[in-house]
Order: C-alpha cells, then structure tokens, then sequence
C-alpha cells in the first residue's frame, strides 16, 4: 500500500508538469484546430533559458524564473508570426501547419545543437534533495514544487481564461473564430494572446522539467507524451487535457513501477489509440464535424 | 561509378518507393499519415528475417532478397490492413495522430523484441552489394507503373473523388471506406518494401532509424514534390534526399537549414514543385494548353477593355 501511494504521488508530479505542456496544445488546438508541433521546442528552449539564467549569468531563482517564462512567450509568438500567419492569411489546410510546426521543431532542436551541443546538462541544485517523510511516505521536495508550481499556474489560466474579458476573447474565438472577428474582436491579438500564454507555460514546464532531470536539446520528444495527454483528454479542452495528463502520469509511474520501465512509452502510445478507438474526441474534447 | 554518389542514388530509389505509396495515400486520396515508418520498420524487420543468413546467435532463413521484398511488404500490408480497420473512421486530423500513435508503437514493439537487438539494432551480418542499385531501380519501375496506372484507374478516380469532397463521394456511391482502405494497404505495402531494400542497403537495422523523423521526412518530400503529382513525387525524393547530402558542408547546422527550408516552402510554395502536374508528354501538353487558354483569355479580356474605352 505504501508503495502504491509513493507510485501515487510520483505520478501526480510528473502528471501535472505534463498537464502544464498539454495545455499548450490544446490551447492551440481549440483556437487553430491543428496540433502544434513546434512546441516541444518551445518547452525545451524554457529549460535552457532558466538553465543558463541561473549558471552564466547567476541570477536567483525567481529572475531566471522570470527570464525563462518570458522568454518562452517571445519565442511562441516569433514562431506564430513567422511559420503559422502566412498559412493562417491563406486559410491552409491544416496539414501545411502540422508540417510547418514539425519545420518548426526541427529548426529550434537542432539550432540548439548547433550552438549549445547535444549533450544533457544538470541543473545547479536548488531544491534540497532530501525527501520530506509523511508517515511511511517520502516525498520529494521538489515533486512536491512540481506539483503546486503547475497547480497554481493552471488555477490562473482557468481564472483568466473564466473571469477576464481578453479570456472571453480567447473562449469566443474558440467557439467560432469567423463569428468572434465580425463581433469587434481583433482575432489576430487573440491568436498571439494564446501563443503567449502557451509559451509562458512552456517555460514554466521546461525549467520545472529541467530542475527533475537534465536540460537536453531532444526535450521536445518527452513533449509528444504530453500531446498524448491532450488526445486523451479531448483535444481543444483545458479541463480534458489536466485530467488527461495526471492520468497519463498516474498510469506511466504505476506501469514502470509494476511492470517494467521498457513499456511506460509503449503504454502511453497504446492508450493513445485505444482513446482513439473507442471515443476519438477524447474524455472531454469539441467533437469534430464534416465539413458539408 | 564513385560509391558516394551511388549510395545517394541508391537511398533516393528507396525512399522514392516509400513517397510513391504515401502520395497515393496523401497526394490522391487525401489521408495523411505520420505512420509510415511504422510500415517501413516492419518491412525492414521482416525482410531481415527472412534474407540474413542463419549464423551464430542471429535468427534468419537465408532466402534470396526477392523473397524479402515480397515477404516484407506483405507483412506491412496485413498490418495496415487492420490499423486501417479500427482507424479509417476517424475524421479530421484524429487519423492523422491515430497513425502517429500506431507508427510509434511499432517501433517501441521492435525496440523491446530482444531476439532482433531490441534497442541496441541488429547488425545483417552482410556487405552492402552495389549491384542492389539494379534490385532498387526495378522496383522503382513497377512502383511508378503500379501508381501511375492505379490513379488513372476507376479506382483511382474513385480515390481522387474522396479525396476532392468525401460526402460527394460518398453519396455517387463510392464505397469510401473501401477504397481508402486499397489506397492505404497499396501504400503500406510500398513503404514495407522500402523498408525490406533500407536494410539491405545499411545492413544495418535499429528501432530508432524509422521514428516519426521518418515519418515526417516522408510527408515532406511528398508535399515539396507536390500533392496528386507522381512525377513531382520522383524529383522531390531525387532532391530532397540529395539535398542533406549538399549541405553536410554546413555540418551541424544541415538540420537547421533543413528545418527552416521546410517552413519557407510551406508559406511560399504550398502546392509543392508540381502539385497536380504531371512531367510526361501527355502532362506537359496539358500544361501548355492550360497556359495558352490562359494567356487568349487574357488578351480578349484586353481587347474587350480597349473596345469599351472606345
């Protein structure tokens, strides 16, 4: 039972840093209908920049913090305006924006490769390695950060999103982007206002990813998990991509700590198609209509 | 001839086999898949299998490369034949990421199939033969004709149909479901054969050589080629396997050339070099009519424009 319970926590960590990175996609998602590859380069671009934040120039926590989230919103809006807005003006398919994004990917991967090397570096320590003891359980304090770290900041894109008017944007444009544009609303602001917000959390997941294990330029392959996640919950939906990925994470710990670490990924490809299967739109996702 | 120069070749004609299936697939019927190296990995494996000779530890029945070829592209066309099943229902981009998933969980299948090296890859055993270039280009031949002769067909045209509108389609009376389905195993079964002649060509082969890189490599060359074009199909995989090859001056920053080269063709030329065209005699009078039909109208457009100013 104890050991459940330690699986238990573990995989709500990692889950909610994944929530973190699926909501970037489902953000996108629901507003362009298309699956933006190109963020896995974001995410890891977040943990570079919050690495070399607190190494190069030895800023404190919170400023590289701050360095690193800003940062990530620049690079998702330079992405937006320079791969997706040419497509957008021309009302491509959608398949040119997956290719453009996958484009997209392969640049930022391999531009930090170039410059930077492909070899994983740690973070400095920040967080006290030593577990904090709950009874029989040992929590990490940095799972422990992971998880509230995520949990508030999707608290505040729901408020956001819920309460403020640039939020109303965001659902309307959502809902029906031709309709919200001849309502007043200026619907390219909103499609950066949610590359930003998408970018912004990306920083947060790299650096949070990045203090768990190392910074790497093929961070962005982990991210296809978190698209899983975003599948599984219904893509387009926020509350379906959280759900989607504490599951996933539940699921993943509880599968390389029963079975066998080999087929944690192999687990998540097939839930991947057996959600795909059985309800395509995912738990909560906007259901897809012909076009006719 | 230089070896370099006829392993780039060589290379081009195999990947050329896998775009000339996912053309079909993608150019012509209008599904778009990011699997096909989940295809390509079978074919590869089961290929292997069947043409390494039985030595030490290694499994293998030592059969003639033909025997792969054909084995190894029935084995990817069972395959997608049941992915096909549980997957062609799904609409919209889901079936785009449904064959993402599939591709995928083929190959981390291979990578935990400890008997064939698992992750680690599995060495051939075998030398790589410069006469294969013949095996390639033979096979480049019959795929093309197999293609070309396809999309001209009822078939094909029944394919082109739901590719243009699949309600419309749908509606005449064309079995959609089926006819997606011959156009995925028929391209299925070219990426399988692809995979058979990559292995051959490496001797060499590892899970991670068909990841969704792959994947996307293909789909790449098939919209710089230009969609519902088979000739454009040919030139891109001549080029674009070429084309890494050009910039290895350029070393590690190949790929991010690469990378941004894929963006400027997607927002400056979304039809690829021939989308819809095609470079044979037939084609290219079909272009040049068009052209001319375009520039009479244009001038008695003009002619029309002076009369009224008169």
């Amino acid at each position: 039972m104890t050991q459940f319970l330690q699986q238990l926590t573990n995989g709500l960590s990692i889950g909610s840093v994944y929530a973190l990175m699926a909501v970037g996609y489902s953000l996108v998602y629901s507003i362009m209908n298309f699956s933006n590859f190109a963020h896995g380069g974001v995410i890891m671009l977040g943990a570079y920049f919050g690495f070399f934040g607190l190494t190069t120039f030895k800023l404190p926590f919170a400023a590289a913090f701050a360095l690193a989230t800003a940062g990530t919103a620049l690079v998702a809006i330079v992405v937006e305006r320079v791969a997706y807005k040419p497509l957008r003006d021309r009302k491509a398919p959608f398949l040119y924006f997956i290719i453009s994004a996958m484009g997209a990917s392969m640049f930022l991967e391999n531009f930090v490769i170039a410059t930077i090397g492909p070899n994983p570096k740690p973070y400095p320590p920040i967080i006290p390695r030593e577990p904090i003891a709950l009874g029989d359980l040992a929590l990490g304090r940095l799972d422990l950060i992971m998880f509230i770290v995520s949990a508030a900041c999707l608290t505040l894109l729901v408020l956001f999103i819920d309460r403020t008017r640039l939020g109303k944007a965001i659902q309307a444009s959502a809902y029906n982007m031709k309709a919200s544009a001849l309502m007043g609303i200026n619907t390219d602001s909103v499609v950066i206002l949610v590359f930003a917000l998408g970018g912004f959390l990306a920083g947060v997941a790299g650096v949070l990813y990045g203090m768990k294990y190392m910074v790497y330029p093929t961070i962005g392959a982990i991210t296809l998990k978190s698209f899983i996640a975003a599948v599984f919950g219904g893509l387009g939906s926020l509350p379906g991509a959280v759900l989607g990925s504490v599951l996933l994470g539940v699921i993943e710990t509880l599968v390389a700590g029963y079975l066998s670490s080999q087929y944690r990924d192999l687990i998540a490809f097939v839930i991947l198609i057996g959600v795909l299967i059985v309800r395509p739109t995912g738990i909560m996702g906007k259901a897809v209509e012909d076009k006719a | 001839m230089d070896s370099y120069i006829l392993g780039i070749l060589m290379l081009a004609g195999i990947n050329l086999v896998a775009v000339l299936g996912l053309s079909l697939l993608t150019g012509f019927t209008g599904l778009f898949s990011f699997g096909h190296a989940g295809f390509m990995a079978i074919g590869a494996y089961v290929g292997a299998f069947l043409t390494v000779s039985p030595a030490r530890d290694v499994p293998g029945l030592g059969l003639p490369l033909v025997v792969g070829i054909l084995g190894g592209g029935a084995a990817a066309g069972i395959v997608s034949w049941l992915v096909g099943r549980i997957t062609l229902n799904l609409k919209g981009d889901y079936f785009c990421i449904a064959t993402l998933g599939f591709g995928e969980a083929i190959r981390l299948v291979f990578n935990n199939v400890q008997r064939f090296g698992g992750s680690r890859g599995w060495p051939l055993g075998a030398t790589r033969n410069p006469q294969d270039i013949w095996v390639i280009l033979l096979v480049d031949v019959v795929a093309i004709l197999l293609v070309a002769n396809l999309v001209r067909s009822r078939h094909g045209r029944n394919m082109i149909a739901i590719r243009e509108e699949e309600l419309a389609a749908q509606v005449t009376g064309i079995n959609v479901f089926r006819y997606k389905m011959v156009s995925l195993v028929t391209s299925a079964v070219l990426a399988g054969v692809a995979g058979v002649l990559l292995g051959d060509y490496l001797t060499f082969i590892n899970p991670k050589i068909f990841n969704l890189t792959k994947s996307t490599e293909l789909i790449i060359i098939v919209i710089f080629g230009g969609l519902g074009s088979i000739s454009g199909s040919v030139l891109g995989a001549l080029l674009l396997t070429a084309l890494p090859e050009v910039l290895r001056f350029f070393e590690i920053w190949r790929l991010v050339f690469y990378g941004a080269a894929v963006i400027l063709i997607m927002i400056s030329r979304p039809q690829g070099l021939l989308g819809g065209m095609e470079l044979t005699p037939a084609g290219i009078r079909k272009i040049l009519a068009e052209r001319r039909a375009r520039q009479a109208l244009r001038a008695e457009a003009a002619r029309e424009a002076e009369g009224g100013s008169r």
